[in-house]
């Protein structure tokens, strides 16, 4: 390159005039503006940004030139380079999204194509209906306790008021371990959860407890010899009945839907005293009209039978040895079997024994 | 209980308006409860006529049938022609026609219709035809005098009428009579009720048929009365057995309709013994060993000493209370009865009923309690019914052996309903309604005293009147209330992991299945076990459902597997399937046998844990079984069969999301292929088994070959859970890898060979992974190649190159000393 000049007025330098670098900038420019994608792009930049660009050459020129038009030409030059540097840019951005859209679309797919590689799974509903009542509970401050399903006769009968001669303590009604005489038994409700519970926590109690249980029926749509029941205990001073139907109430809204009550028919169970029956309104018809409608759910009654209940006999209390006098409690139970029937309109109790997995599959992993 | 409602209206006056329903309905919110509704006869419309046979031909027909045309007075100016199959009619009777219009049973239409050469003008009707019975062998020919032709058919049979059968629970035992039915209707509707055992004429005491009552516990009071020179052979009124038929019970002959119907009317079981066959005197007596009885249904019964008997000098002639003995049956020739009004103990009842297996309507009542005092009215009530349709004389006096027993006043506070019922009742509603159901009540100083009438054995205890308080002032008058709880602490860890295990499970694609505890003999038998296995020790059954399946499981596998066969039948090939379930393991040794403890006291700790000691283990177990792809193939390529891998990483994945660490060795156990079965631990207790199934229980089971399973003992993994996960703390220097792949022999366990490794690396290695695994020529015959990646970082600098190669060197001398691992060059 060659040294400065400091003795000599501006020269004219064919490069570095205003319309020759006009023109460069012009030329490469427009060479920019057409390039049609990147990889032409690549090679305008080269002929006209790069090293050996007319613009680069020209602007080697400039520090030849004495200063006042070393300062002119530099600026015009400068100005010249940016404006390809800026129309590179843009059109490097131009053409990028242009090729990223190519690409895109070159890659679409068929979403629409079925995809089941992976197997689907499933909880059974009759546990997620027990898990889901636990939950009704447990947000009321109960808690969920449990018990073995072989169980002692004194804890599945004596203790609950069913004695001796209750004509449920037969091998008619219930299954007995061998030898018949051991006292003990497939447990024929989860009320000596019950019992276990009144024997060993702390008062006051109120628990739910749900499991499997065990008569001597035969399966059919029905009727299934092992079955399901949650049972509710609550043991504390002054409670009531209206405690009770209040927790029923709740719950079953909880389970049905608002507004859907519970009534009370006098009925008998040897562990409470009063016994009642607990009837549903019934969550399809809503008791509404129920001749008309005949709804096939409650068969035009307005009302579900769901289970029983009662206050807790004070015979039982006083095995388990509280205080009935200080103490007082209600006991609830409902078939889990019969509630997922009704609540989620299971014909056939068969097909919740079977494991047929077309059953289980569409109630997923919640209920 | 089925109650005909024209039969109940004899008892109580209810307004003529209520309809079936109502009163069904509000019966049922007393407590009987709603069975089902019935209008038998409703779907007979008439004309229906009462008819008298004026004449008729005999007729022969080609086809071979018989037939008479009937010329029949049906109360027209003139005679009807009818066709009539039948032949069980003379000339005079009356008979019930069906008119042209008419339509029967079964929506039977009546019209005049051509037959065997005549125009039928009507039909003359049999018992089945007008829904009256079975009977189809002959037409229904009415008593002379009970109707003249013309009268309404439907009328004279009665056949129309309401039933509404209830479901008496078992602490009701008035409601199975229409007495007890009667009061409770009469309570609904709040109208008064005259007892028929207060209106009827009772039997008087006196030198009746010598009676002796030996155990007068068991038997406390019984009658009876005789009725002599009586026709066996009247026929019942034709009222009575409608009656009975519509009540569910079956007439016989008029001696045996009459006590069915005073033990529906009253609720007192009757037995009539036919007089003459009778060794006197009779004596209510226990069995002794090895007496033997043939009741009355033919079956010869060896008498238990607890049966309580009736007996005559010959011997037992009836099972007190449960059955009579076929000897001194009444049969057609009877004519003198010998009426026997008994009260029996309930549970000898029971007991006895129970052990010949031999309920019956009498033991139904006797066992829930009859009323003591009934004896000397139902034992009178059937001799005057015997007489008034049969004929006869009833005896002046009869026997009445025993006292009625007089109850105590059972005391409540007054305001106890209140307090139990969480509504204000006070002490006079209280009083109230005790006395309308009929407790001799008195309210003294706040306490009620009640005495309960000698229907309701049931009632004994304070709580059981608060429960007739609440009944009578109405259940649903009681209010909805929420208890407040005390703060609860939500489930318990147990109770939290065992969902979560099931939502680990079901989200790896498997569903669950929950199956019966009961298995065979067969089931271990195609899980291949040994004669030692210790899954083979079981709990039995005393009467189980099924004699192939008397035990329960010890395993979940059979029943996994034989749902895995079943959907596999059914056209679901690709699946897995999981239950979580306890299983049964009894103690090696003698169980213990469970005490009968006391109920008036809460058992001793040392008596509630004799209770646990005779209790089997129960763990909670995981099973586990899948078949068939677990991936499926697709237009994404390649499907992928379920493999023994399958098995143990859903166990390890069960493993996490419990927060244990479970080590996995091989192991050997059946029902697992001998070279693919892992056992699974939990430090060093055994938590269960993954992997392939031997190929014959696969083909015991029908399953697809190499079908898998795992079987974890929950419990025992939840026991190691922690209660709390504690934070990791980590480096957040560079991580500096190193790969290496080693030669081993083939039996190595891979798991072997990690632990080597990370021992070796010691505490700088973060991490190690098995990346690829060799077998082939480059590293010759019985050995194998592992590729690790192993992963090292510093808690407090970046490493060196020195150090890295340290580390690296020593896992590797590690493998190479325990297990003659090489360090693979090519």
């Amino acid at each position: 390159m060659s040294g400065p000049n400091t003795n000599y007025d501006p020269v004219e330098v064919t490069p570095l005039r205003a319309d020759e670098v006009a023109a460069m900038r012009d030329e490469a420019v427009a060479a920019i503006e057409s390039a049609s994608d990147l990889d032409q792009l690549k090679a305008v930049r080269l002929a006209h940004a790069g090293d050996r660009s007319p613009l680069s050459l020209a602007n080697r020129e400039i520090g030849a030139l004495p200063p006042q038009a070393r300062k002119e030409a530099g600026q015009r030059v400068g100005q010249a380079r940016t404006a390809v540097s800026e129309a590179l840019k843009r059109r490097t951005t131009e053409l990028e999204a242009e090729q990223e859209q190519r690409m895109l679309l070159e890659e679409t797919v068929d979403v629409t194509l079925p995809y089941d590689r992976d197997p689907q799974g499933a909880r059974h509903p009759l546990t997620t209906l027990q898990e889901r009542i636990c939950d009704v509970f447990i947000s009321m401050g109960w808690e969920v306790a449990d018990g073995p399903e072989v169980e002692a006769e004194w804890l599945n009968f004596d203790a609950l008021n069913l004695g001796p001669d209750h004509p449920a303590r037969t091998t008619q009604d219930t299954m007995f371990l061998e030898p018949l005489d051991a006292g003990v038994v497939l447990r024929t409700h989860t009320s000596p959860v019950q019992a276990r519970t009144m024997l060993s926590r702390t008062l006051p109690i109120y628990v739910i407890c749900p499991g499997r249980t065990y008569r001597t029926d035969e399966l059919d749509a029905t009727h299934t010899p092992v079955f399901h029941q949650v049972e509710g205990l609550a043991v504390d001073e002054g409670l009531t009945m209206g405690h009770l139907k209040g927790t029923l109430d709740h719950f079953a809204a909880a389970m049905f839907g608002d507004g859907i009550s519970t009534r009370f028919r006098p009925s008998y169970f040897p562990f409470t005293e009063p016994s009642a029956e607990v009837d549903l309104v019934c969550f399809v018809c809503r008791g509404a009209e129920p001749e008309v409608h005949a709804c096939r759910t409650c068969r035009g009654e307005g009302w579900i039978e769901w289970g029983g209940c009662g206050v807790v006999n004070p015979r039982v209390l006083r095995a388990c040895g509280i205080d009935s006098h200080t103490y007082s409690g209600f006991a609830f139970g409902m078939g889990v079997e019969r509630t997922l029937m009704f609540r989620h309109g299971v014909a056939d109790m068969r097909d919740m024994v079977e494991g047929d997995v077309r059953f289980t599959l569409p109630f997923g992993v919640e209920i | 209980m089925r109650v005909p409602v024209s039969w109940l209206r004899e008892y109580v006056d209810l307004p003529a308006e209520v309809t079936v329903k109502e009163l069904a309905g509000r019966l049922t919110l007393l407590g009987l409860k709603l069975e089902a509704l019935e209008s038998p006869g409703s779907e007979i419309a008439g004309p229906l006529v009462v008819g008298q046979v004026l004449d008729f031909d005999i007729e022969k027909h080609s086809n071979g049938k018989t037939v008479r045309w009937c010329q029949v007075d049906t109360g027209a100016s003139a005679p009807r022609g009818i066709v009539c199959g039948a032949a069980n009619f003379a000339v005079g009777d009356l008979v019930v026609v069906s008119l042209p219009g008419a339509v029967l049973a079964g929506g039977f239409e009546i019209g005049a219709r051509q037959t065997y050469g005549h125009v039928s003008d009507g039909m003359i009707c049999s018992a089945r035809e007008l829904g009256l019975g079975d009977d189809h062998t002959g037409i229904i020919v009415l008593e002379g005098g009970e109707a003249a032709p013309g009268d309404d058919g439907l009328e004279i049979l009665r056949l129309r009428d309401d039933v509404i059968e209830f479901e008496i629970n078992p602490d009701r035992a008035y409601a199975l009579s229409m007495r007890g039915v009667a009061r409770e209707a009469a309570t609904a509707y709040d109208l008064a009720f005259d007892d028929p055992a207060l209106t009827l004429a009772a039997a008087e005491a006196g030198l009746g048929y010598p009676v002796r009552v030996e155990d007068d516990q068991a038997c406390d009071r019984f009658t009876a009365l005789e009725v002599t020179g009586f026709d066996a052979t009247a026929p019942t009124p034709r009222e009575m057995s409608r009656r009975l038929q519509l009540a569910g019970m079956r007439p016989i002959s008029l001696a045996v309709d009459v006590t069915n119907y005073v033990m529906l009317e009253l609720g007192q079981p009757i037995h009539g013994y036919d007089r003459a066959k009778l060794r006197e005197p009779i004596v209510v007596r226990r069995a002794s060993a090895e007496e033997k009885l043939t009741t009355l249904d033919g079956v010869t019964r060896v008498l238990d000493p607890e049966d309580l008997l009736i007996t005559d000098d010959s011997g037992p002639i009836g099972l007190a209370g449960v059955m009579g003995g076929e000897a001194t049956e009444m049969s057609a020739t009877t004519t003198d009865v010998l009426i026997e009004a008994a009260h029996f103990d309930p549970a000898t009842i029971a007991r006895s009923a129970r052990r010949h297996k031999l309920p019956s309507e009498a033991s139904k009542r006797f066992e829930r309690g009859a009323d003591p005092t009934l004896g000397p009215v139902a034992a009178r009530r059937v001799a005057e019914l015997l007489t008034r349709y049969g004929g006869g004389t009833i005896a002046e006096t009869g026997t009445v052996v025993g006292e009625v027993r007089t109850r105590d006043a059972i005391i409540i506070a007054a305001d106890l309903p209140g307090r139990v019922s969480g509504f204000g009742i006070d002490a006079e509603s209280a009083v109230a309604a005790l006395r309308r159901v009929n407790c001799e009540t008195e309210l003294v100083d706040g306490h009620i005293a009640a005495t309960p009438p000698p229907w309701r054995s049931d009632i004994t205890d304070p709580y059981d009147l608060v429960e007739e308080v609440v009944r009578i002032v109405g259940y649903d008058k009681v209010p909805s209330v929420l208890p407040s709880a005390p703060a609860g602490r939500g489930m318990t860890k147990h109770q939290r992991l065992r969902r979560r295990v099931g939502l680990v499970l079901a989200s790896r694609g498997c569903v669950e299945a929950l199956n019966y505890p009961f298995v065979g003999a067969v089931d271990f038998a195609d899980l291949q076990l040994d004669d030692a296995d210790s899954r083979r020790n079981t709990v039995r059954l005393a009467n189980p459902l099924s004699d192939t399946e008397p035990l329960l499981r010890t395993t979940l596998l059979p029943g996994l597997l034989r749902v895995l066969a079943r959907n596999a039948a059914r056209g679901q090939l690709d699946l897995g399937l999981f239950e979580l379930g306890a299983v049964f393991l009894p103690a090696f040794g003698d169980r213990p046998k469970a005490p009968t403890l006391s109920v008036d006291h809460r058992p001793s700790d040392d008596e509630l844990k004799q209770l646990e000691a005779a209790l089997p283990d129960q763990p909670l177990h995981l099973g586990l079984v899948l078949g068939g792809y677990r991936s499926q193939p697709g237009w994404w390529g390649a499907g992928r069969q379920t493999s023994w891998a399958d098995a143990v990483e859903a166990c390890r994945a069960v493993a996490r999301a419990v927060g244990v660490e479970i080590e996995v060795m091989s192991g050997q156990l059946s029902p697992w292929h001998p070279g693919r079965c892992a056992q699974l631990l939990v430090g060093t207790v055994v938590v269960g088994h993954a992997g392939e199934l031997h190929p014959k229980v696969c083909q015991q089971f029908g399953l697809q070959p190499r079908s898998v399973a795992a079987e974890l003992d929950l419990d025992a993994m939840f026991a190691h859970a922690p209660d709390i996960v504690a934070a990791p703390s980590f480096a957040r220097y560079p991580v500096a890898k190193a790969d290496v792949a080693l030669v081993v022999d083939n039996a190595v366990p891979a798991a072997a060979v990690e632990a080597a490794l990370r021992e070796g690396a010691g505490e700088l290695l973060e991490s190690l992974r098995l990346f690829d695994v060799y077998v082939g020529p480059q590293v010759g015959e019985g050995k194998k190649s592992l590729a690790y990646s192993l992963r090292f970082r510093a808690p407090d600098r970046t490493l060196t190159e020195v150090e890295i190669r340290t580390a690296r060197e020593a896992a590797v001398q590690a493998a190479a000393e325990r297990h003659g691992a090489a360090l693979r060059t090519s």
